[in-house]
């Protein structure tokens, strides 16, 4: 390798300003001993000192390969503008690693314990004392855990972009590294052309700018100056005989007893550095901060906002940054202790206690004023020698009939599939992906995987492979347990996971599917394997995913004290007994029979598709079962209705019986759930309104419904709180920000706020996600408290009561209250239309302008600039538009008149863009998009 | 207070007038001809001729300049000559009579970047960038007539867009007209948001500039109704109002741009009006979005426009019923 001086970089380089830039000459170490190496590095710190701001802390930042200090650009300028602006100021010093960037071109061999060495020399010579947080990315994160675990009187917290810090023996390396270090390819590839380096430059999501990745191209220009980037692809340690595979070892051990606060964020889209080793990460730092940015890659800091991130985290996380003591619990036991403090009611029953007790007598109150933790298979133990059915299968996904199922079955098959999951070395906290369809399989195996503490995964496949592969790579499983296609798809797509099959499969067809076990085999396996302690109240239990209808889908954690609340909630609201019996032709709430402790039955229908149930297929499934309650969607009931002539004088006594009736997963006009109401003549009809985060947030009875139909309110009445449920709203300001103090005060239009003990406790590796949906909702205790003359005190008095911390959630809907403490909803966040005259949401004039006759359907989206929108409606017509463009003189007027929005535009569309899944989400924002390009002038195309 | 307005013959210097006279001031006019608007005194002449304006200036308060050349073509000499010559004189006369108020009204095309606009707010005028004689004479005028802005004399520009009401014989008259023969297309469907302004309101908005010279000047206000449309949408409204059937068809916008289109002779002007509002430019512009931001100007002249597009359109509406048909 060839030798050559520090220097410094060009002037004009985008977003770099040259005062950063310092030449420092640094007593090498190692190998070096003896010599004087120049590094050059970046740094705030004189910039900080001539602004007379006082450094609270340093961010040591390294650098990965084949990139330079310049990937650091973003956080340098936007933490020294923070501190300009009077924010606390944090000294951003970005290195150039020896032989890389502007740094001494050394010609020396730098393995990863000389590299960890070097900066420390550098660190030293520049007298650096705490409190540092060290932040890297890619090789560079090892590199900076390797000081960091060198410095604890110095470090105080540790942020890392997109690295690892282990390999597991045996498993080979990512490919693109195997093909860039093969015999032969490595110095071709690194050094003597700049593949490597352009590959690098080429994987962000979007193309660079030219002339940033020219930037990052400057140290790089020849042969002589790429060395050290092939020093550094030869420094991987692919196995355990590479020289640097014991300081990495080392390095990773030391990382898994670092007690600081930490912060990963994560580009999915990375050929190298995937969740794989994100998932490592996490199980070394489980107290960390982590946040994927789905869409964005392995050049994360071009892709994604992380410079802001960083320093909001910096921000929320100051005082222990700064004085580590400062706070009573150390990140671990924070970590450890959060699940007791936010868990509902659960603090005492995470004691030792509990967890060792057998399975069915952790009902048991541990505590004085801690609410019983019931768990979710209580009633399968409870009545685990019952042989009355439990469970009825009528889909016709079997085709031998309906399939019945006692409790006595049901409850062993659980408890054998429990011990098979135990002696295939399923752990509590481990997470076991769900590709099986709704069914008597599928609910044991759920109740399986809650009991060993094992973590639930469940998308559905209403999110289309391209969104089912994001959702299960995101949550990174240690198990899938599927059916062949689920297990042909996870091979093919390359899902992580042990496989294991529902069905025993031939062993070609097995190995093809990379299918470790199947369910038999689990049975067999576990036969004499006891079943472990039993999940505490505040164990994670499930990761559900969003509909994927309001952005990519989000995992959402739950944890079992959290669905025991769902379960409970259910059961008080809708008055559910032993004896009820549930029809359920909506997936979700099958599953919660058993735990409700009553019989369960899915109606003949074709469970994937909703539409497929019959009005008859409902009265044989009330008949076999003996049901009083029928939980439906809307797209079955649609079909319900329409097949209600079919009905025999036998089912219609039959359905009689029915005393509860839900639509439940979307919303639902009052004339369909008033035709559904007259199959069901005998049963009150509820339209619960919730999300995946918050299943059960308020109900509203067809009555209701009914009279909320002439009022003045606008939007989609969706009643009031169920149970403990608190619903406040926090007012939009004039810019469309949700910034008012949540209230429970009518009449004003903000983004909905709901606590409920069962309400979601996180997002799945989406810190910022997760701080935004809890955003300013530190109103505890004080909302909580009654206000005199406030119409929903009384329910506020009971909420208080409970003495629980009170978790908040933003839900990213807007609505209103009313004085009778209904909540209306009016849209969501996004859609909001911030016009000169302030916030307007969409639905109410949506909902007015489809009051005129010739419209069949409505959406009103903004145009032009944020804070000067205008409103325009884009409806469907009947008869239905041939092409896209004005709506005619007629309509325009009738629709002008129909609503006090002022609106500058109607336009007509064949169909309105909308979500596949319930095909009623209209895409508001695409048609905003669209509606903006066409008022502009352009070509009126279909939106 | 007394005021001389200068090109009060034409539709909006009529309604200006009018507006002045029903405010209390003493109105003057200054035109080649008669305004014909009761109440005012008219001083017939020439901005180009400083001893006509000195005369009509002479003791007046505050002048609002309507006065320009509007014409698609002509000798570039003749628009440098009324519309910046013609200011320019019309300024020193006001500077000398020792006036305090000076409403310069100008034009939206003075600030045209040449794409579509959405939202914008009054940009800088760029002669430079203008497009056309029209244009580019009108942004040197209200260049200059801002550079003239000072303690003694307090200079404000407006700049109202696509002005239209009953008794407008260039802009409304011509649409009808040419809808009722079938000539009337629409480009790519209509759909280009529009701002417009009704005339009442161009008239108290002007008058409104006056009033607050001395609080807003040295700046200059897009002024509109503030309630942007469809291209297609205004144009069938207009017909509507008419009794004429709406234009159906559509043609591409790209032919629409075309010099000489039919298109753009819908909205050409004759040549030799004495108003701002229609120009070629416009009408090359017809095709893409034009709209404004308001707020400003409300705020600064504590303003908002009476007349909604609706009122303006039954009004138009009851116009045309009572007249036989449009004057063209």
């Amino acid at each position: 390798m060839v030798t050559a001086p520090a220097a410094t970089p060009p002037l004009n380089l985008p977003g770099l300003d040259p005062r950063f830039s310092h030449i420092i000459a640094v007593a090498g170490s190692g190998a070096d001993a003896g010599l004087t190496r120049d590094w050059h590095y970046l740094d705030t710190g004189a910039e900080l000192a001539r602004l007379g701001v006082p450094v609270i802390g340093t961010i040591l930042a390294v650098h990965g390969n084949p990139t330079w200090s310049y990937y650091w650009r973003d956080l340098l300028n936007q933490s020294l503008a923070a501190a300009g602006a009077g924010a606390p100021a944090w000294r951003i010093i970005a290195v150039d690693q020896l032989d890389m960037g502007f740094s001494e071109r050394t010609g020396i061999h730098r393995p990863l314990a000389q590299r960890v060495s070097d900066l420390s020399a550098f660190t030293d010579t520049l007298d650096l004392t705490g409190p540092v947080i060290s932040l890297g990315h890619d090789w560079g994160g090892v590199v900076s855990l390797g000081w960091a675990v060198d410095h604890p009187a110095q470090l105080t917290g540790v942020m890392l972009l997109n690295t690892a810090v282990h390999h597991e023996a045996g498993k080979p390396i990512p490919a693109p590294l195997r093909l860039a270090r093969a015999r032969g390819m490595l110095a071709s590839s690194t050094v003597r052309t700049p593949a490597f380096l352009e590959t690098t430059l080429a994987l962000t999501t979007d193309p660079l700018d030219a002339a940033v990745k020219d930037a990052y191209r400057a140290p790089y220009r020849t042969a002589a100056r790429r060395g050290g980037i092939g020093g550094f692809v030869a420094d991987i340690p692919a196995d355990a005989s590479h020289e640097s595979f014991p300081e990495l070892e080392r390095i990773a051990a030391g990382v898994a007893a670092l007690d600081l606060p930490t912060l990963m964020l994560w580009g999915p889209r990375d050929p190298i550095f995937s969740d794989y080793y994100l998932d490592d990460l996490i199980e070394r730092l489980p107290h960390a901060n982590v946040h994927r940015f789905e869409g964005a890659g392995h050049m994360l800091a071009e892709d994604a906002p992380y410079a802001e991130s960083v320093l909001t985290w910096l921000g929320d996380n100051a005082a222990s940054l700064t004085d580590p003591g400062s706070s009573a619990l150390s990140p671990r036991e924070a970590f450890a202790a959060a699940a007791g403090s936010v868990a509902t009611g659960s603090e005492v029953a995470g004691s030792e206690a509990s967890g060792a007790e057998a399975a069915g007598s952790a009902a048991t109150d541990t505590g004085a004023d801690a609410a019983p933790f019931v768990p979710l298979w209580h009633n399968l133990d409870a009545r685990r020698d019952d042989t009355a059915t439990a469970v009825i299968d009528m889909s016709t996904r079997g085709s031998r009939g309906p399939q019945q199922v006692s409790w006595k079955q049901l409850a062993d098959r659980v408890s054998e599939i429990a011990a098979g999951l135990t002696a295939i070395g399923v752990r509590k906290g481990q997470r076991v992906s769900l590709l099986v369809p709704p069914g008597p399989t599928l609910t044991a195996v759920v109740y399986a995987c809650l009991r060993i503490g094992a973590i639930i995964v469940v998308a559905d496949a209403g999110l289309g492979v391209k969104g089912l592969t994001r959702a299960v790579r995101g949550s990174w499983p240690d198990y899938v347990i599927g059916e062949a296609p689920g297990l042909a798809a996870a091979r093919t797509l390359g899902w992580p996971g042990v496989r294991i099959s529902t069905a025993r499969l031939p062993k070609v067809s097995a190995a093809a599917l990379g299918v470790s076990y199947s369910l038999r085999d689990l049975i067999t396996l576990g036969a004499s394997t006891p079943i472990p302690a039993p999940p505490r109240a505040e164990d994670d239990a499930a990761i559900l995913f969003t509909s994927g209808s309001t952005g990519p889908a989000k995992g959402v954690v739950y944890r079992h004290g959290q669905l025991s609340a769902l379960r409970d909630v259910l059961a008080q609201h809708f008055e559910v007994t032993v004896d009820t019996g549930l029809v359920t032709g909506f997936a979700p709430f099958a599953l919660l029979g058993p735990a409700l402790g009553t019989r369960s039955v899915t109606p003949e229908m074709d469970v994937s598709a909703p539409r497929t149930l019959t009005a008859h297929a409902v009265a044989a499934a009330v008949e076999a079962s003996g049901a009083g309650m029928v939980f439906l969607s809307p797209a079955a009931i649609l079909n319900v209705v329409a097949t209600a002539g079919d009905l025999t004088a036998h089912d219609r006594t039959e359905l009689e019986r029915v005393r509860t009736f839900l639509s439940t997963g979307a919303p639902i006009s009052a004339e369909l759930l008033s035709a559904a109401g007259t199959v069901m003549p005998n049963a009150i009809a509820h339209s619960p309104y919730g999300m995946t985060e918050c299943l059960l947030v308020t109900d509203l009875t067809l009555d209701g419904i009914r009279a909320a139909a002439g009022d003045a309110n606008t939007g989609v009445c969706v009643g009031t709180p169920i149970g403990d449920n608190l619903v406040r709203i926090s007012a939009l300001d004039s810019d469309g920000v949700a910034t008012g103090v949540p209230s429970t005060e009518p009449g004003i239009l903000g983004e909905i706020i709901v606590s409920a003990p069962h309400l979601k406790d996180h997002y799945d590796r989406l810190w910022l996600t997760d701080r935004a949906a809890v955003r300013e909702t530190g109103i505890g205790a004080d909302a909580a408290t009654p206000d005199a003359g406030d119409a929903s005190d009384a329910s506020d008095t009971t909420n208080a009561a409970a003495n629980q911390p009170t978790r908040w959630h933003r839900t990213g809907d807007v609505g209103h209250l009313d004085e009778l403490g209904r909540l209306w909803v009016e849209g969501r966040l996004p859609h909001v239309i911030v016009s000169s005259t302030g916030p307007i949401a969409p639905v109410g004039a949506e909902q007015d302008v489809e009051g005129v006759e010739a419209v069949r359907r409505a959406a009103v989206v903004g145009v032009g600039p944020h804070g000067l929108r205008q409103a325009v409606a884009v409806v469907e017509t009947i008869p239905t538009a041939k092409r896209p463009g004005l709506a005619s003189p007629e309509l325009t007027a009738a629709v002008r008149a129909s609503t006090t929005l002022p609106l500058v535009a109607v336009l007509v569309v064949p169909q309105l863009p909308t979500d596949i899944r319930h095909n009623s989400k209209i895409d508001r924002s695409r048609l905003s998009e669209w509606a903006e390009g066409i008022l502009a002038g352009g070509k009126p195309t279909a939106p | 207070m007394i005021v001389l307005v200068t090109g009060a013959s034409g539709f909006l210097g009529r309604a200006v007038a009018a507006e002045l006279v029903a405010a209390g001031h003493e109105v003057r006019t200054l035109q080649r001809r008669p305004s014909g608007v009761d109440g005012v005194t008219d001083f017939l002449g020439s901005i180009n001729d400083p001893e006509h304006v000195a005369r009509a200036a002479d003791g007046a308060e505050g002048v609002i300049h309507l006065a320009a050349k509007v014409s698609l073509a002509g000798d570039p000499g003749a628009f440098q000559t009324v519309n910046v010559e013609g200011t320019r004189t019309v300024l020193s006369a006001a500077e000398t009579a020792g006036v305090s108020r000076f409403v310069q009204v100008s034009s939206p095309s003075v600030a045209h970047a040449g794409s579509a606009l959405a939202g914008v707010g009054a940009e800088p005028a760029t002669p430079e960038h203008a497009r056309g004689d029209y244009a580019r004479t009108k942004a040197e005028a209200e260049l200059l007539a801002l550079s003239r802005d000072s303690d003694a004399m307090n200079v404000i520009a407006i700049r109202p867009h696509i002005v239209w009401g009953p008794g407008d014989t260039q802009l409304v008259d011509r649409i009808v007209e040419r809808a009722r023969s079938g000539r009337l297309p629409l480009l790519n469907g209509g759909t280009a948001l529009i701002d417009t302004t009704y005339v009442d309101n161009a008239a108290s908005g002007i008058v409104a500039a006056l009033h607050h010279a001395d609080t807003a000047h040295g700046t200059a206000y897009v002024l509109t109704n503030g309630e942007p449309r469809p291209v297609g949408d205004i144009l069938a409204a207009i017909c509507i109002a008419a009794g004429v059937q709406p234009p159906r068809w559509s043609i591409p916008a790209a032919l629409g741009r075309t010099a000489g289109s039919a298109v753009e002779r819908v909205w050409a002007v004759r040549p030799g009006a004495d108003e701002p509002p229609m120009t070629r430019f416009l009408a090359e512009q017809l095709s893409t979005a034009h709209w404004f931001d308001q707020r400003d100007i409300r705020d600064a002249l504590d303003w908002a426009p009476a007349v909604s597009i609706d009122e303006g359109l039954r009004r138009l509406a009851a116009h045309y019923s009572e007249t036989a048909g449009p004057v063209v």
